[in-house]
């Protein structure tokens, strides 16, 4: 069964990264996870996920513990294609035959987008554990089209600050305005993706992410440039995560648990926070493919990965970390620590996910991203 | 009269002789230009006429509409970021095609010159042998080496040079020392096979006329190496410009390079008319390098 879904890349939500040390991987964005294909024995699903979600095509082109339990159940090989952004997704579906994908893993925030290009199946809510799902994260607005759902929550997690407790007490991380201090002037690295750092700035600013209008992107702009030039990066997880590893950077802006819970062991001084002042979450959703012929191969995928088990495989997959949809995941007590489980109703309740800006909109805070980032 | 009849039948058979032969070598070589035309028109024609036509269409929200226009030009030629970062690349990768030929010449040099003959592919080996690791895993090993606890660092501190480490990655000197690692071997490999194609006779020719090794090395080494120059500068030229990976990971996106600003059209929007009239962009100023440097090289072979 082909699964498509975001892959380790550029941009999106947390792609996956490469430790200092080899093979430890990066966090998976909400934007990252594309489509994945599975197979049964001659008849197997695919995938296509974001390239956040290159710990989906680890786990399953490696045969990682994620997939290879749902094959053992259900005798159902996945196949997994990961991509960097849902653009590149896009463009990836529209050069492949119908029925070529059976399972996407794609931002919400761009679930409507993928609907409107009549790409998604309905799916039954009742096929899901809707209700162990945090009513925060469900989020019907991005998830259900015209009143039917076209995708269920799968992984999610926060676009916040990672930094590295040696060099910046923890008061500081909490306090956005350190981005843009010039005292921390190159001890910062950005996230390069501007809907999560243009978000943030959205909430400094007390705006809300969803309601951006091109007359806020000024002020925007004003405080990216304060932050750009703080900065002595803007890089994809995997750089900013070496970035700040190794040293060069005490602080990672749009970092979170993706970029550091799988370095504790080895880097106890990095940690993550949400800033006081509130702070963007990325969410990953999961959906089959309107063209499926696959479809109760790919359907009874969504429910393994939905399930307890398959969530807390995903949740610390060794790609990147994220907190689980699923409440009842079936975390070990230090996992849950690492993910700050405890305080996830206040963080929940002080995030916004994703800006889910028009199309002109989008664009134009694409040409501002470029230009500060140019200038 | 019969005589010179027979002599016009022979002239004529002789020319249709002539003429059938000029077919049949004018079918062979069709014949055997073939497959490399196909390759040619499958492989370049087609995939560069199918960027220029999607250069003329335009995204217009989730619409793509397929009159040709020049929108995208004009927005290129309108908008900063996109006109800075044809400038940043050019930047990067003259400076780079100069280092490396700078780097690398000397080092052919040295093999083709004062290496035995019989050891000369071992030494070729050796300055290619950073080719067999992954060009990712390469600009990941340079990160670390200028990081502030790298190699570099940490050797300059310990000689007391500085007293605080440097910040060398994440900027132009960064993707720079990325770029020429790499480009160093492939400029060796061009100049390498241009001085040993070089006759030996003609530098002592040289200097039984008086010429110094200096003189030698300047009118007849350099001047009969440049086809090897020139094609190293050539690919590296071609090769730098359109990279994606070294600025990405070793630059720090401190300036944005063409390839990058392309892929931003791509990543999340999918704006491919105007990606695709980005890499037109590109594709002329390729065209540009390879045309100054194959008339360059016409030259001196005539």
């Amino acid at each position: 069964m082909p699964f498509c879904g975001r892959g380790v890349g550029r941009r999106g939500p947390p792609r996956p990264a490469t430790a200092r040390h080899g093979t430890r991987a990066a966090p998976l964005r909400a934007t990252d996870v594309g489509p994945v294909s599975a197979t049964t024995s001659g008849n197997a699903p695919k995938v296509c996920a974001p390239a956040g979600a290159r710990a989906a095509r680890a786990e399953a082109g490696g045969g990682a513990a994620f997939l290879k339990e749902f094959t053992a159940r259900t005798k159902i090989k996945v196949n997994v294609k990961d991509y960097e952004g849902t653009g590149t997704a896009l463009a990836l579906l529209e050069q492949s035959r119908p029925g070529d994908w059976d399972v996407f893993v794609v931002d919400s925030t761009d679930v409507r987008r993928v609907v409107e290009r009549k790409l998604l199946a309905e799916l039954d809510p009742k096929d899901f554990p809707m209700a162990d799902i945090p009513e925060a994260v469900r989020l019907p607005d991005y998830h259900v089209v015209g009143g039917r759902m076209y995708a269920v929550p799968e992984k999610f997690g926060y676009n916040a600050i990672a930094f590295d407790k040696s060099k910046l007490p923890a008061d500081k991380a909490r306090d956005i305005t350190t981005l843009w201090n010039p005292a921390w002037k190159g001890k910062v690295a950005i996230y390069d993706y501007y809907l999560p750092v243009i978000g943030q700035i959205a909430v400094a600013l007390g705006r809300k992410p969803q309601s951006l209008t091109a007359a806020d992107l000024p002020a925007i702009r004003e405080k990216l440039v304060a932050m750009r030039a703080n900065a002595a990066l803007v890089g994809d997880v995997t750089t900013s995560q070496t970035a700040l590893a190794t040293g060069q950077v005490a602080v990672v802006a749009g970092g979170g648990e993706y970029s550091v819970a799988g370095l504790q062991a080895e880097k106890p001084n990095l940690d993550w926070v949400l800033p006081d002042v509130g702070g963007i979450r990325w969410q990953q959703a999961i959906g089959v493919f309107a063209a499926s012929k696959k479809r109760k191969a790919a359907t009874a995928f969504l429910q393994y990965v939905l399930s307890p088990d398959g969530q807390a495989k995903l949740a610390t997959s060794s790609c990147y970390w994220g907190m689980p949809a699923n409440a009842r995941a079936t975390l070990a007590d230090r996992q849950k620590k690492t993910l700050r489980w405890d305080e996830q109703p206040k963080f929940l309740a002080r995030s916004h996910p994703y800006p889910s800006p028009s199309e002109a909109l989008d664009k134009a805070m694409q040409d501002l991203w470029a230009d500060v980032l140019q200038k | 009269m019969s005589a010179s009849r027979a002599a016009a039948v022979d002239g004529i058979a002789a020319w249709s002789a002539e003429q059938r032969g000029a077919r049949r070598d004018a079918g062979r070589g069709l014949a055997l230009a073939a497959p490399a035309a196909l390759w040619t028109i499958a492989f370049f024609l087609l995939p560069a006429g199918t960027i220029v036509l999607w250069s003329l269409f335009r995204l217009e929200g989730p619409e793509l509409l397929t009159e040709p226009s020049l929108d995208n030009y004009r927005r290129f030629l309108e908008t900063d970021s996109f006109r800075l970062s044809v400038w940043h690349s050019l930047e990067v990768t003259l400076l780079v095609t100069a280092l490396s030929v700078l780097l690398a010449y000397p080092l052919a040099w040295v093999i083709a010159s004062r290496i035995a003959p019989a050891r000369q592919r071992l030494w070729l080996m050796l300055a290619v042998l950073p080719f067999w690791t992954s060009y990712v895993v390469r600009s990941y090993a340079w990160l670390l080496v200028l990081a502030p606890a790298g190699v570099v660092n940490r050797t300059l501190l310990a000689l007391g040079m500085i007293d605080e480490p440097l910040a060398l990655s994440f900027s132009l000197g960064a993707t720079v020392t990325g770029f020429v690692h790499f480009f160093v071997m492939l400029c060796t490999l061009t100049i390498y096979a241009s001085l040993v194609r070089i006759d030996p006779r003609l530098r002592l020719a040289a200097a039984d006329l008086g010429a110094s090794a200096r003189q030698t090395f300047v009118r007849v080494t350099l001047p009969l190496s440049m086809p090897g120059v020139a094609a190293g500068a050539f690919l590296t030229f071609v090769i730098c410009i359109g990279d994606y990976v070294t600025p990405q990971i070793l630059g720090g996106n401190t300036r944005l390079l063409l390839p990058q600003v392309i892929l931003l059209q791509i990543n999340r929007r999918a704006d491919l008319p105007m990606a695709a009239a980005l890499s037109v962009v590109l594709l002329v100023l390729v065209t540009a390098a390879y045309l100054a440097l194959a008339r360059w090289l016409t030259a001196r072979r005539s």
